[in-house]
Protein backbone atom coordinates (compact mmCIF):
# COMPACT_ATOMS: atom_id res chain seq x y z
CA UNK A 1 0.00 0.00 0.00
CA UNK A 2 1.65 3.16 -1.10
CA UNK A 3 -1.07 5.40 0.32
CA UNK A 4 -0.18 4.43 3.86
CA UNK A 5 2.24 6.86 5.36
CA UNK A 6 2.09 9.44 2.62
CA UNK A 7 1.32 12.91 3.79
CA UNK A 8 -2.08 13.99 2.58
CA UNK A 9 -3.37 17.45 2.19
CA UNK A 10 -5.89 18.63 4.68
CA UNK A 11 -9.32 17.56 3.65
CA UNK A 12 -8.31 14.51 1.65
CA UNK A 13 -8.34 11.28 3.60
CA UNK A 14 -5.90 8.61 2.50
CA UNK A 15 -7.75 6.14 0.34
CA UNK A 16 -6.83 2.91 2.03
CA UNK A 17 -9.29 0.11 2.09
CA UNK A 18 -9.23 -1.33 5.60
CA UNK A 19 -9.35 -4.87 4.26
CA UNK A 20 -6.22 -4.44 2.21
CA UNK A 21 -4.37 -2.81 5.05
CA UNK A 22 -5.21 -5.66 7.37
CA UNK A 23 -3.98 -8.24 4.89
CA UNK A 24 -0.68 -6.39 4.66
CA UNK A 25 -0.52 -6.38 8.46
CA UNK A 26 -0.45 -2.60 8.62
CA UNK A 27 -3.11 -0.56 10.37
CA UNK A 28 -4.30 2.31 8.25
CA UNK A 29 -2.51 5.38 9.46
CA UNK A 30 -4.61 8.13 10.89
CA UNK A 31 -4.91 11.15 8.69
CA UNK A 32 -2.17 13.59 9.71
CA UNK A 33 -3.59 16.55 11.55
CA UNK A 34 -2.82 19.11 8.89
CA UNK A 35 -5.18 22.02 9.25
CA UNK A 36 -5.16 25.37 7.57
CA UNK A 37 -3.50 27.83 9.92
CA UNK A 38 -6.29 30.35 9.73
CA UNK A 39 -9.84 30.94 8.67
CA UNK A 40 -10.41 29.87 5.07
CA UNK A 41 -12.30 33.07 4.32
CA UNK A 42 -10.17 35.13 6.67
CA UNK A 43 -7.32 37.37 5.70
CA UNK A 44 -4.72 34.62 5.78
CA UNK A 45 -1.72 34.02 7.97
CA UNK A 46 -0.80 37.09 10.06
CA UNK A 47 2.39 38.76 8.81
CA UNK A 48 4.85 39.49 11.64
CA UNK A 49 5.19 43.24 12.31
CA UNK A 50 2.71 43.76 9.50
CA UNK A 51 2.12 47.37 10.43
CA UNK A 52 5.73 48.28 9.78
CA UNK A 53 6.37 46.39 6.57
CA UNK A 54 5.11 49.01 4.12
CA UNK A 55 7.03 51.74 5.91
CA UNK A 56 10.25 49.76 5.79
CA UNK A 57 9.83 49.24 2.04
CA UNK A 58 9.25 52.96 1.51
CA UNK A 59 12.35 53.92 3.50
CA UNK A 60 14.31 51.36 1.52
CA UNK A 61 13.33 53.05 -1.72
CA UNK A 62 14.34 56.43 -0.26
CA UNK A 63 17.77 55.08 0.78
CA UNK A 64 18.36 53.46 -2.59
CA UNK A 65 17.24 56.58 -4.47
CA UNK A 66 19.52 58.87 -2.49
CA UNK A 67 22.52 56.52 -2.66
CA UNK A 68 22.28 56.18 -6.43
CA UNK A 69 21.75 59.90 -6.90
CA UNK A 70 18.33 59.34 -8.44
CA UNK A 71 16.86 61.69 -5.82
CA UNK A 72 18.19 65.26 -5.95
CA UNK A 73 19.56 66.34 -2.53
CA UNK A 74 18.03 69.81 -2.91
CA UNK A 75 14.57 68.32 -3.42
CA UNK A 76 14.71 65.58 -0.83
CA UNK A 77 17.63 65.23 1.56
CA UNK A 78 19.20 61.81 1.95
CA UNK A 79 18.07 59.71 4.91
CA UNK A 80 21.50 59.92 6.55
CA UNK A 81 21.51 63.71 6.29
CA UNK A 82 18.11 63.69 7.98
CA UNK A 83 19.44 61.38 10.69
CA UNK A 84 22.52 63.56 11.41
CA UNK A 85 20.35 66.69 11.36
CA UNK A 86 17.98 65.05 13.82
CA UNK A 87 21.01 64.18 15.95
CA UNK A 88 22.17 67.80 15.90
CA UNK A 89 18.69 69.06 16.75
CA UNK A 90 18.48 66.67 19.67
CA UNK A 91 21.97 67.61 20.87
CA UNK A 92 20.98 71.30 20.87
CA UNK A 93 17.70 70.40 22.62
CA UNK A 94 15.59 72.02 19.89
CA UNK A 95 13.77 68.89 18.83
CA UNK A 96 12.75 67.81 22.34
CA UNK A 97 11.55 71.28 23.23
CA UNK A 98 9.47 71.73 20.09
CA UNK A 99 8.15 68.19 20.29
CA UNK A 100 7.14 68.79 23.89
CA UNK A 101 5.19 71.89 22.93
CA UNK A 102 3.49 70.13 20.02
CA UNK A 103 2.61 67.07 22.07
CA UNK A 104 1.13 69.17 24.84
CA UNK A 105 -1.01 71.06 22.35
CA UNK A 106 -2.26 67.89 20.64
CA UNK A 107 -2.87 66.13 23.94
CA UNK A 108 -4.77 69.06 25.44
CA UNK A 109 -6.87 69.47 22.32
CA UNK A 110 -7.52 65.76 22.18
CA UNK A 111 -8.48 65.57 25.85
CA UNK A 112 -10.91 68.49 25.65
CA UNK A 113 -12.32 67.27 22.37
CA UNK A 114 -12.86 63.71 23.58
CA UNK A 115 -14.44 64.93 26.81
CA UNK A 116 -16.77 67.29 24.95
CA UNK A 117 -17.62 64.66 22.33
CA UNK A 118 -18.47 62.04 24.95
CA UNK A 119 -20.52 64.40 27.11
CA UNK A 120 -22.48 65.69 24.11
CA UNK A 121 -23.01 62.18 22.73
CA UNK A 122 -24.30 60.97 26.09
CA UNK A 123 -26.55 63.99 26.49
CA UNK A 124 -28.10 63.60 23.09
CA UNK A 125 -27.91 59.82 22.93
CA UNK A 126 -29.64 59.18 26.24
CA UNK A 127 -32.34 61.82 26.26
CA UNK A 128 -34.83 63.01 23.70
CA UNK A 129 -34.54 66.60 24.86
CA UNK A 130 -30.77 66.46 24.55
CA UNK A 131 -31.12 65.00 21.09
CA UNK A 132 -33.54 67.72 19.99
CA UNK A 133 -31.31 70.49 21.31
CA UNK A 134 -27.85 69.23 20.45
CA UNK A 135 -27.88 67.03 17.42
CA UNK A 136 -28.94 69.70 14.95
CA UNK A 137 -26.26 72.28 15.79
CA UNK A 138 -23.59 69.59 15.89
CA UNK A 139 -24.58 68.35 12.45
CA UNK A 140 -24.32 71.94 11.21
CA UNK A 141 -20.86 72.29 12.76
CA UNK A 142 -19.94 69.00 11.17
CA UNK A 143 -20.76 70.35 7.75
CA UNK A 144 -18.32 73.25 8.17
CA UNK A 145 -14.70 72.25 7.64
CA UNK A 146 -12.90 72.87 10.88
CA UNK A 147 -10.16 74.92 9.30
CA UNK A 148 -12.68 77.33 7.80
CA UNK A 149 -13.37 78.41 11.39
CA UNK A 150 -9.76 79.40 11.91
CA UNK A 151 -10.11 83.11 11.02
CA UNK A 152 -13.02 83.46 13.44
CA UNK A 153 -11.22 81.56 16.17
CA UNK A 154 -8.17 83.81 15.76
CA UNK A 155 -10.38 86.89 16.09
CA UNK A 156 -12.03 85.49 19.20
CA UNK A 157 -9.13 83.86 20.98
CA UNK A 158 -6.07 85.57 19.50
CA UNK A 159 -3.08 83.66 18.20
CA UNK A 160 -1.92 82.13 21.48
CA UNK A 161 -2.21 78.65 22.88
CA UNK A 162 -5.97 78.73 23.71
CA UNK A 163 -6.85 79.28 20.04
CA UNK A 164 -4.64 76.35 19.05
CA UNK A 165 -6.05 73.95 21.65
CA UNK A 166 -9.64 75.00 20.87
CA UNK A 167 -9.14 74.47 17.15
CA UNK A 168 -7.79 70.98 17.76
CA UNK A 169 -10.60 70.17 20.20
CA UNK A 170 -13.22 71.36 17.71
CA UNK A 171 -11.86 68.93 15.15
CA UNK A 172 -11.68 66.09 17.65
CA UNK A 173 -15.13 66.22 19.18
CA UNK A 174 -17.00 65.65 15.92
CA UNK A 175 -15.85 62.07 15.19
CA UNK A 176 -16.11 61.19 18.88
CA UNK A 177 -19.66 62.55 19.00
CA UNK A 178 -20.82 60.97 15.76
CA UNK A 179 -19.52 57.47 16.46
CA UNK A 180 -20.38 57.38 20.14
CA UNK A 181 -23.89 58.69 19.45
CA UNK A 182 -24.35 56.11 16.74
CA UNK A 183 -23.09 53.41 19.12
CA UNK A 184 -25.54 54.50 21.80
CA UNK A 185 -28.46 54.56 19.42
CA UNK A 186 -27.83 51.29 17.66
CA UNK A 187 -27.83 49.03 20.69
CA UNK A 188 -29.72 45.84 19.90
CA UNK A 189 -33.30 46.14 21.13
CA UNK A 190 -33.11 42.54 22.31
CA UNK A 191 -30.76 43.70 25.05
CA UNK A 192 -33.19 46.41 26.03
CA UNK A 193 -35.85 43.73 26.36
CA UNK A 194 -33.50 41.65 28.47
CA UNK A 195 -32.79 44.62 30.70
CA UNK A 196 -36.54 45.01 31.20
CA UNK A 197 -37.05 41.39 32.16
CA UNK A 198 -34.26 41.48 34.74
CA UNK A 199 -35.61 44.84 35.90
CA UNK A 200 -32.50 46.91 35.51
CA UNK A 201 -32.89 50.44 36.77
CA UNK A 202 -31.97 53.23 34.42
CA UNK A 203 -28.49 53.88 35.87
CA UNK A 204 -27.69 50.17 35.79
CA UNK A 205 -29.08 49.89 32.29
CA UNK A 206 -26.82 52.70 31.12
CA UNK A 207 -23.81 51.27 32.93
CA UNK A 208 -24.20 47.59 32.04
CA UNK A 209 -25.81 47.73 28.62
CA UNK A 210 -25.64 51.12 26.95
CA UNK A 211 -22.09 52.20 27.69
CA UNK A 212 -20.38 48.87 26.96
CA UNK A 213 -22.53 48.54 23.86
CA UNK A 214 -21.42 51.96 22.64
CA UNK A 215 -17.74 51.37 23.41
CA UNK A 216 -16.84 49.96 19.98
CA UNK A 217 -18.34 53.07 18.38
CA UNK A 218 -16.47 55.36 20.75
CA UNK A 219 -13.16 53.65 20.05
CA UNK A 220 -13.69 53.91 16.32
CA UNK A 221 -14.37 57.60 16.80
CA UNK A 222 -11.20 57.86 18.87
CA UNK A 223 -9.13 56.56 15.99
CA UNK A 224 -10.49 59.25 13.70
CA UNK A 225 -10.09 61.83 16.47
CA UNK A 226 -6.42 61.06 17.07
CA UNK A 227 -5.60 61.38 13.39
CA UNK A 228 -7.70 64.53 13.20
CA UNK A 229 -5.96 66.12 16.16
CA UNK A 230 -2.58 65.79 14.44
CA UNK A 231 -4.04 67.23 11.27
CA UNK A 232 -5.28 70.29 13.13
CA UNK A 233 -1.98 70.49 14.99
CA UNK A 234 -0.06 70.86 11.74
CA UNK A 235 -2.26 73.72 10.62
CA UNK A 236 -2.40 75.71 13.86
CA UNK A 237 1.35 75.41 14.33
CA UNK A 238 1.91 77.35 11.16
CA UNK A 239 -0.19 80.26 12.39
CA UNK A 240 2.19 82.55 14.25
CA UNK A 241 3.58 79.85 16.48
CA UNK A 242 6.73 80.55 18.44
CA UNK A 243 7.42 76.97 19.31
CA UNK A 244 6.47 73.49 18.15
CA UNK A 245 7.42 71.15 15.37
CA UNK A 246 5.45 73.21 12.84
CA UNK A 247 7.28 76.37 13.93
CA UNK A 248 10.57 74.56 13.57
CA UNK A 249 9.62 73.59 10.02
CA UNK A 250 8.45 77.10 9.11
CA UNK A 251 11.75 78.52 10.32
CA UNK A 252 13.65 75.92 8.32
CA UNK A 253 11.71 76.90 5.21
CA UNK A 254 12.84 80.51 5.44
CA UNK A 255 16.47 79.32 5.67
CA UNK A 256 15.99 76.70 2.98
CA UNK A 257 16.90 73.78 5.30
CA UNK A 258 15.18 70.86 3.55
CA UNK A 259 16.61 68.34 5.99
CA UNK A 260 15.02 70.04 9.03
CA UNK A 261 11.67 70.12 7.25
CA UNK A 262 11.99 66.41 6.63
CA UNK A 263 12.91 65.79 10.27
CA UNK A 264 9.68 67.59 11.18
CA UNK A 265 7.69 65.50 8.72
CA UNK A 266 9.18 62.30 10.08
CA UNK A 267 8.31 63.39 13.62
CA UNK A 268 4.72 64.12 12.58
CA UNK A 269 4.58 60.75 10.87
CA UNK A 270 5.98 58.83 13.82
CA UNK A 271 3.60 60.71 16.09
CA UNK A 272 0.57 59.80 14.02
CA UNK A 273 1.65 56.22 13.59
CA UNK A 274 2.32 55.72 17.29
CA UNK A 275 -0.92 57.36 18.33
CA UNK A 276 -2.95 55.21 15.97
CA UNK A 277 -1.16 52.08 17.11
CA UNK A 278 -1.86 53.04 20.72
CA UNK A 279 -5.58 53.42 20.03
CA UNK A 280 -5.67 50.12 18.18
CA UNK A 281 -4.01 48.42 21.12
CA UNK A 282 -6.55 50.02 23.41
CA UNK A 283 -9.29 48.79 21.08
CA UNK A 284 -8.02 45.24 21.23
CA UNK A 285 -7.74 45.33 25.01
CA UNK A 286 -11.11 46.94 25.63
CA UNK A 287 -12.99 44.77 23.15
CA UNK A 288 -11.48 41.46 24.17
CA UNK A 289 -14.96 39.94 24.08
CA UNK A 290 -15.25 40.48 20.36
CA UNK A 291 -14.37 37.79 17.87
CA UNK A 292 -13.75 39.53 14.59
CA UNK A 293 -12.25 38.64 11.25
CA UNK A 294 -9.00 40.27 12.37
CA UNK A 295 -8.24 37.60 14.98
CA UNK B 1 -53.99 54.76 26.71
CA UNK B 2 -53.63 54.26 23.02
CA UNK B 3 -56.65 53.26 21.04
CA UNK B 4 -56.33 51.91 17.58
CA UNK B 5 -58.51 51.26 14.56
CA UNK B 6 -59.93 48.04 15.99
CA UNK B 7 -61.22 49.86 19.04
CA UNK B 8 -58.90 47.99 21.39
CA UNK B 9 -56.82 49.73 23.96
CA UNK B 10 -53.52 48.73 25.48
CA UNK B 11 -53.84 47.64 29.08
CA UNK B 12 -50.98 47.31 31.52
CA UNK B 13 -50.17 43.95 33.03
CA UNK B 14 -51.42 43.60 36.57
CA UNK B 15 -48.75 42.17 38.77
CA UNK B 16 -50.14 40.84 42.00
CA UNK B 17 -47.93 40.83 45.07
CA UNK B 18 -50.46 38.52 46.66
CA UNK B 19 -49.41 34.99 45.85
CA UNK B 20 -51.83 33.44 48.25
CA UNK B 21 -51.67 29.70 48.83
CA UNK B 22 -54.33 28.09 46.70
CA UNK B 23 -54.52 31.08 44.38
CA UNK B 24 -53.16 30.37 40.90
CA UNK B 25 -49.67 31.57 40.03
CA UNK B 26 -50.90 32.85 36.70
CA UNK B 27 -54.41 33.93 35.80
CA UNK B 28 -55.21 35.15 32.33
CA UNK B 29 -58.78 36.10 31.50
CA UNK B 30 -60.29 37.38 28.30
CA UNK B 31 -56.92 38.24 26.83
CA UNK B 32 -57.01 39.90 23.44
CA UNK B 33 -53.91 40.95 21.52
CA UNK B 34 -54.06 42.28 18.00
CA UNK B 35 -51.63 43.46 15.37
CA UNK B 36 -53.66 45.79 13.19
CA UNK B 37 -56.98 44.13 12.45
CA UNK B 38 -55.58 40.67 13.11
CA UNK B 39 -56.55 39.29 16.52
CA UNK B 40 -53.69 36.99 17.42
CA UNK B 41 -55.08 36.22 20.87
CA UNK B 42 -58.85 36.27 21.02
CA UNK B 43 -60.51 36.09 24.44
CA UNK B 44 -57.95 33.66 25.83
CA UNK B 45 -58.24 32.19 29.33
CA UNK B 46 -55.41 30.37 31.07
CA UNK B 47 -54.48 29.47 34.63
CA UNK B 48 -51.31 28.01 36.09
CA UNK B 49 -51.24 26.59 39.59
CA UNK B 50 -48.29 27.39 41.83
CA UNK B 51 -45.37 25.27 40.77
CA UNK B 52 -47.18 23.86 37.76
CA UNK B 53 -45.25 23.07 34.58
CA UNK B 54 -47.31 23.86 31.50
CA UNK B 55 -46.20 23.57 27.89
CA UNK B 56 -47.86 25.52 25.09
CA UNK B 57 -48.01 23.96 21.67
CA UNK B 58 -49.25 25.65 18.56
CA UNK B 59 -48.54 26.07 14.92
CA UNK B 60 -46.03 28.68 13.89
CA UNK B 61 -47.78 32.03 14.01
CA UNK B 62 -50.49 30.82 16.36
CA UNK B 63 -49.59 33.46 18.95
CA UNK B 64 -47.47 31.53 21.44
CA UNK B 65 -44.81 34.21 21.65
CA UNK B 66 -47.45 36.91 21.78
CA UNK B 67 -48.98 35.23 24.83
CA UNK B 68 -45.63 34.82 26.53
CA UNK B 69 -44.67 38.41 25.89
CA UNK B 70 -47.96 39.55 27.34
CA UNK B 71 -47.20 37.57 30.51
CA UNK B 72 -43.66 38.95 30.64
CA UNK B 73 -45.00 42.49 30.27
CA UNK B 74 -42.90 42.98 27.15
CA UNK B 75 -45.71 43.87 24.77
CA UNK B 76 -45.95 47.60 25.27
CA UNK B 77 -47.71 49.17 22.39
CA UNK B 78 -49.49 46.02 21.29
CA UNK B 79 -53.21 46.67 21.24
CA UNK B 80 -55.36 44.54 23.45
CA UNK B 81 -57.56 44.07 26.50
CA UNK B 82 -57.86 41.47 29.18
CA UNK B 83 -56.64 40.60 32.61
CA UNK B 84 -53.20 39.22 33.30
CA UNK B 85 -52.11 38.25 36.77
CA UNK B 86 -48.56 37.08 37.30
CA UNK B 87 -46.34 36.78 40.37
CA UNK B 88 -43.76 39.39 41.33
CA UNK B 89 -40.72 37.38 40.42
CA UNK B 90 -40.90 36.44 36.75
CA UNK B 91 -37.88 35.19 34.80
CA UNK B 92 -37.75 34.89 31.04
CA UNK B 93 -35.63 32.52 28.99
CA UNK B 94 -35.44 33.52 25.36
CA UNK B 95 -34.77 31.32 22.35
CA UNK B 96 -31.44 33.06 21.87
CA UNK B 97 -29.55 32.97 25.12
CA UNK B 98 -29.40 36.75 25.05
CA UNK B 99 -26.20 37.09 27.01
CA UNK B 100 -24.48 40.46 26.93
CA UNK B 101 -21.41 39.70 24.82
CA UNK B 102 -19.30 42.27 26.66
CA UNK B 103 -19.98 40.86 30.12
CA UNK B 104 -18.33 37.76 31.51
CA UNK B 105 -20.49 34.75 32.28
CA UNK B 106 -20.87 35.46 35.99
CA UNK B 107 -21.64 39.14 35.34
CA UNK B 108 -24.34 38.03 32.94
CA UNK B 109 -25.86 35.73 35.54
CA UNK B 110 -26.01 38.38 38.25
CA UNK B 111 -27.03 41.19 35.89
CA UNK B 112 -29.13 43.64 37.84
CA UNK B 113 -28.66 41.90 41.19
CA UNK B 114 -25.64 43.71 42.55
CA UNK B 115 -27.78 46.43 44.06
CA UNK B 116 -28.71 44.04 46.85
CA UNK B 117 -25.50 42.86 48.46
CA UNK B 118 -22.97 42.47 45.70
CA UNK B 119 -21.05 39.70 47.45
CA UNK B 120 -24.20 37.65 48.11
CA UNK B 121 -25.40 38.06 44.55
CA UNK B 122 -22.10 36.82 43.15
CA UNK B 123 -22.08 33.83 45.49
CA UNK B 124 -25.62 33.00 44.41
CA UNK B 125 -24.53 33.44 40.80
CA UNK B 126 -21.65 31.02 41.26
CA UNK B 127 -23.98 28.50 42.85
CA UNK B 128 -26.46 28.84 39.99
CA UNK B 129 -23.67 28.30 37.45
CA UNK B 130 -22.58 25.20 39.33
CA UNK B 131 -26.16 23.96 39.23
CA UNK B 132 -26.26 24.16 35.46
CA UNK B 133 -22.88 22.44 35.26
CA UNK B 134 -20.77 25.47 34.45
CA UNK B 135 -18.67 25.82 37.59
CA UNK B 136 -15.29 27.23 36.69
CA UNK B 137 -16.53 29.12 33.62
CA UNK B 138 -17.43 32.27 35.56
CA UNK B 139 -14.83 34.40 33.84
CA UNK B 140 -15.42 33.14 30.29
CA UNK B 141 -16.85 35.43 27.61
CA UNK B 142 -20.22 34.31 26.19
CA UNK B 143 -18.57 34.05 22.77
CA UNK B 144 -16.32 31.33 24.09
CA UNK B 145 -19.22 29.03 24.98
CA UNK B 146 -21.16 26.60 22.83
CA UNK B 147 -24.83 27.24 22.09
CA UNK B 148 -25.91 24.74 24.74
CA UNK B 149 -23.59 26.27 27.34
CA UNK B 150 -24.87 29.75 26.54
CA UNK B 151 -28.41 28.59 27.07
CA UNK B 152 -27.39 27.04 30.39
CA UNK B 153 -25.95 30.39 31.46
CA UNK B 154 -29.26 31.95 30.51
CA UNK B 155 -31.03 29.34 32.69
CA UNK B 156 -28.69 30.18 35.56
CA UNK B 157 -29.50 33.86 35.09
CA UNK B 158 -33.20 33.04 35.40
CA UNK B 159 -32.80 30.76 38.40
CA UNK B 160 -30.63 33.04 40.49
CA UNK B 161 -33.62 35.36 40.78
CA UNK B 162 -35.71 32.62 42.48
CA UNK B 163 -38.61 33.11 40.09
CA UNK B 164 -42.14 32.17 41.01
CA UNK B 165 -42.85 31.99 37.30
CA UNK B 166 -40.44 30.97 34.57
CA UNK B 167 -41.40 31.91 31.03
CA UNK B 168 -39.48 30.15 28.29
CA UNK B 169 -40.03 30.76 24.58
CA UNK B 170 -38.65 27.80 22.62
CA UNK B 171 -35.51 27.87 24.76
CA UNK B 172 -34.02 24.81 23.09
CA UNK B 173 -35.20 25.51 19.56
CA UNK B 174 -31.74 26.46 18.33
CA UNK B 175 -29.92 23.49 19.86
CA UNK B 176 -29.00 20.18 18.28
CA UNK B 177 -31.02 17.09 19.21
CA UNK B 178 -28.47 15.62 21.61
CA UNK B 179 -27.89 18.86 23.48
CA UNK B 180 -31.63 19.35 23.64
CA UNK B 181 -32.12 16.02 25.42
CA UNK B 182 -29.47 17.00 27.98
CA UNK B 183 -31.17 20.34 28.46
CA UNK B 184 -34.52 18.61 29.03
CA UNK B 185 -32.98 16.63 31.86
CA UNK B 186 -31.36 19.75 33.28
CA UNK B 187 -34.54 21.81 33.11
CA UNK B 188 -36.65 19.08 34.69
CA UNK B 189 -33.98 18.71 37.38
CA UNK B 190 -33.87 22.40 38.13
CA UNK B 191 -37.64 22.54 38.12
CA UNK B 192 -37.88 19.72 40.65
CA UNK B 193 -35.48 21.54 42.93
CA UNK B 194 -36.86 25.08 42.67
CA UNK B 195 -40.52 24.51 41.79
CA UNK B 196 -41.41 27.70 39.99
CA UNK B 197 -44.50 27.71 37.84
CA UNK B 198 -43.23 27.18 34.29
CA UNK B 199 -44.78 28.18 31.00
CA UNK B 200 -42.79 26.62 28.21
CA UNK B 201 -43.48 27.47 24.59
CA UNK B 202 -42.38 24.79 22.19
CA UNK B 203 -43.22 23.43 18.79
CA UNK B 204 -41.84 20.02 19.71
CA UNK B 205 -44.63 17.71 20.86
CA UNK B 206 -42.26 15.21 22.44
CA UNK B 207 -40.51 17.96 24.36
CA UNK B 208 -43.86 19.09 25.73
CA UNK B 209 -44.84 15.58 26.82
CA UNK B 210 -41.46 14.84 28.39
CA UNK B 211 -41.34 18.03 30.42
CA UNK B 212 -44.79 19.31 31.29
CA UNK B 213 -47.49 18.41 33.78
CA UNK B 214 -50.04 19.80 31.39
CA UNK B 215 -49.96 20.63 27.70
CA UNK B 216 -52.20 23.23 26.10
CA UNK B 217 -52.64 23.74 22.40
CA UNK B 218 -53.13 27.26 21.12
CA UNK B 219 -55.33 27.64 18.08
CA UNK B 220 -57.14 30.59 16.57
CA UNK B 221 -56.25 32.77 19.52
CA UNK B 222 -57.51 30.48 22.24
CA UNK B 223 -56.59 27.39 24.17
CA UNK B 224 -58.12 24.76 21.92
CA UNK B 225 -57.02 21.60 23.74
CA UNK B 226 -55.74 20.84 27.21
CA UNK B 227 -54.08 17.57 28.13
CA UNK B 228 -52.81 16.56 31.54
CA UNK B 229 -49.71 14.36 31.23
CA UNK B 230 -50.39 11.58 33.70
CA UNK B 231 -47.39 9.41 32.90
CA UNK B 232 -45.81 8.42 36.17
CA UNK B 233 -42.07 7.91 36.50
CA UNK B 234 -39.70 8.19 33.57
CA UNK B 235 -41.39 9.42 30.44
CA UNK B 236 -40.37 7.16 27.64
CA UNK B 237 -41.25 7.91 24.05
CA UNK B 238 -41.49 4.15 23.48
CA UNK B 239 -44.29 3.87 26.08
CA UNK B 240 -47.60 3.26 24.26
CA UNK B 241 -49.35 5.77 26.53
CA UNK B 242 -46.76 8.37 25.49
CA UNK B 243 -47.49 7.55 21.86
CA UNK B 244 -51.21 7.90 22.48
CA UNK B 245 -50.80 11.36 23.96
CA UNK B 246 -48.54 12.35 21.10
CA UNK B 247 -51.14 11.24 18.55
CA UNK B 248 -53.81 13.16 20.38
CA UNK B 249 -51.74 16.35 20.46
CA UNK B 250 -50.64 16.04 16.86
CA UNK B 251 -54.29 15.67 15.89
CA UNK B 252 -55.07 18.81 17.83
CA UNK B 253 -52.32 20.57 15.92
CA UNK B 254 -53.91 19.43 12.68
CA UNK B 255 -51.05 17.16 11.71
CA UNK B 256 -52.09 14.00 9.88
CA UNK B 257 -50.56 10.96 11.51
CA UNK B 258 -49.10 9.64 8.27
CA UNK B 259 -47.21 12.90 7.66
CA UNK B 260 -45.12 12.40 10.75
CA UNK B 261 -41.84 10.93 9.71
CA UNK B 262 -39.79 11.28 12.85
N1 LIG C 1 -44.63 42.92 16.04
C1 LIG C 1 -45.54 42.36 15.22
N2 LIG C 1 -46.18 43.10 14.29
C2 LIG C 1 -47.12 42.56 13.48
N3 LIG C 1 -47.48 41.27 13.53
C3 LIG C 1 -46.88 40.47 14.43
C4 LIG C 1 -45.88 40.97 15.31
N4 LIG C 1 -45.47 39.96 16.10
C5 LIG C 1 -46.16 38.87 15.72
N5 LIG C 1 -47.02 39.17 14.72
C6 LIG C 1 -47.95 38.23 14.08
O1 LIG C 1 -48.73 37.62 15.07
C7 LIG C 1 -48.89 36.26 14.82
C8 LIG C 1 -48.44 35.44 16.01
O2 LIG C 1 -47.06 35.60 16.20
P1 LIG C 1 -46.27 34.84 17.33
O3 LIG C 1 -46.91 35.08 18.64
O4 LIG C 1 -44.84 35.22 17.23
O5 LIG C 1 -46.45 33.31 16.90
P2 LIG C 1 -45.72 32.02 17.41
O6 LIG C 1 -44.77 32.39 18.48
O7 LIG C 1 -46.80 31.10 17.86
O8 LIG C 1 -45.03 31.45 16.22
C9 LIG C 1 -48.14 35.94 13.55
O9 LIG C 1 -49.06 35.89 12.50
C10 LIG C 1 -47.21 37.10 13.39
O10 LIG C 1 -47.04 37.39 12.03
MG1 LIG D 1 -42.63 32.30 18.58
Amino acid sequence: MTAVGTITRAGTAPRTSPGAAQIAGVRPQARPDVRPAGRRLGLGRPIPAAGLLGVVVLVGVWVAGSATGLIDQRVLSAPWTVVTTAGDLIAKGDLQENLGVSLTRAALGLAWGVAAGVVLALASGLSRVGDALLDGPIQVKRAIPNLALLPLLILWFGIGEPMKVITIALGVFIPIYVHTHNGLRSIDSRYVELAETVRLGRPQFVRRVVLPGALPGFLLGLRFAVTGSLLSLVVVEQVNATAGIGYMMELARTYGQTEVIIVGLVVYGVLGFTADAAVRLLQRRALAWRRTLED
Amino acid sequence: MATHAGGLSATPVATGTDVVAGAPAVAVRGLVRAYGEERVLDDLDLELALGEFVAILGRSGSGKSTLLRALAGLDHGVAGVGEVRVPDQVSVVFQDSRLLPWARVLDNVVLGLDGVGRRDARDAGRAALAEVGLAGRERAWPNELSGGEQQRVSLARSLVRSPQLLLADEPFGALDALTRIRMHELLRDLYDRHRPAVLLVTHDVDEAIVLADRVVVLDRGRIAVERRIDLDGARDAADPRFAAIRTELLDALGVERKDVTA
